[in-house]
């Protein structure tokens, strides 16, 4: 914490940068797990599973926006991103519950199944300090 | 898969790990020693893709199916560099911690490997 965002701007505000560079790089991650799961699990059998195969299509499309807005940076990414957020740890909650409590609806996991307990937990802890690094870039500027 | 690689890889992974997160909680970027160990890990994992791929041809089956096993198989060999790239931009602890959470990702992949080809 020991240098406040660097005003390194080209037009755009940088969000990559400093721990912003940690949240990109396990977006990334998660991108690439979710969308070559979520293809995968579509192309083979779809059919077995359709709630979860559709939920993880989903938290792929989302995983994929999220990091697309964060990389390419600036004060309207900033907000779609944080929206995004909100909206994935909304769906981390809910389908995490659902996959608790109704577990029969379930016969394939999701990424988000249990709360994301298959990806160790990163599912709920990644919006949380996406929204909390979110926030903070937009305090370090002070303005729109 | 040849067992020994796979730990070995996995081991590899976790003590780079440890070492650059080490240096993220010392407030240093990644240094060429890092890079060095960082290239270590990689020319592991780049081993691990060819045996992989080797043994594929030779008729073994991985017991959850080629394509999972091929995918992971290529993620793990781009996971580490993937995030030695983006330590090069970002000189501060923040890219030694994201090197440090390549290569656990790396280390989970492993685990993954092991099940996907074992079963």
């Amino acid at each position: 914490m020991a240098e406040s965002a660097t005003e390194d701007h080209k037009g755009r505000a940088r969000l990559v940068q400093g721990p912003g560079l940690l949240l990109v790089w396990l977006y990334g991650v998660m991108s690439v797990g979710a969308v070559s799961r979520s293809v995968y699990q579509i192309l083979t059998d779809y059919g077995s599973a359709p709630l979860a195969h559709t939920l993880s299509a989903v938290a792929a499309v989302v995983y994929a926006f999220i990091t697309y807005t964060l990389v390419r940076g600036g004060e309207r990414a900033r907000k779609a991103a944080l929206v995004c957020c909100a909206a994935e740890l909304a769906g981390v909650l809910i389908v995490g519950t659902w996959t608790v409590v109704e577990p029969s609806a379930f016969p394939d996991s999701t990424v988000w199944s249990a709360y994301g307990m298959g990806y160790i937990f990163i599912p709920v802890l990644l919006p949380v300090t996406g929204m909390l690094w979110l926030r903070r870039s937009r305090q370090g500027r002070g303005k729109s | 898969m040849l067992d020994a690689l796979t730990v070995a890889v996995a081991v590899t992974a976790l003590a780079l790990a440890a070492w650059c997160g080490f240096a993220a909680y010392r407030d240093q970027p990644t240094k060429d020693w890092h890079f060095i160990g960082m290239a270590v890990v990689s020319v592991l994992a780049l081993g691990q893709l060819v045996v992989g791929i080797a043994q594929l041809a030779r008729g073994e089956k991985a017991h959850e199916g080629t394509a999972i096993f091929l995918a992971y198989l290529i993620g793990s060999f781009a996971a580490v560099p993937a995030a030695g790239f983006l330590s090069l931009a970002e000189r501060t602890r923040w890219g030694s911690a994201t090197v440090a959470a390549g290569a656990v990702v790396l280390a989970v992949l492993e685990v993954r490997l092991y099940d996907i080809w074992g079963g």
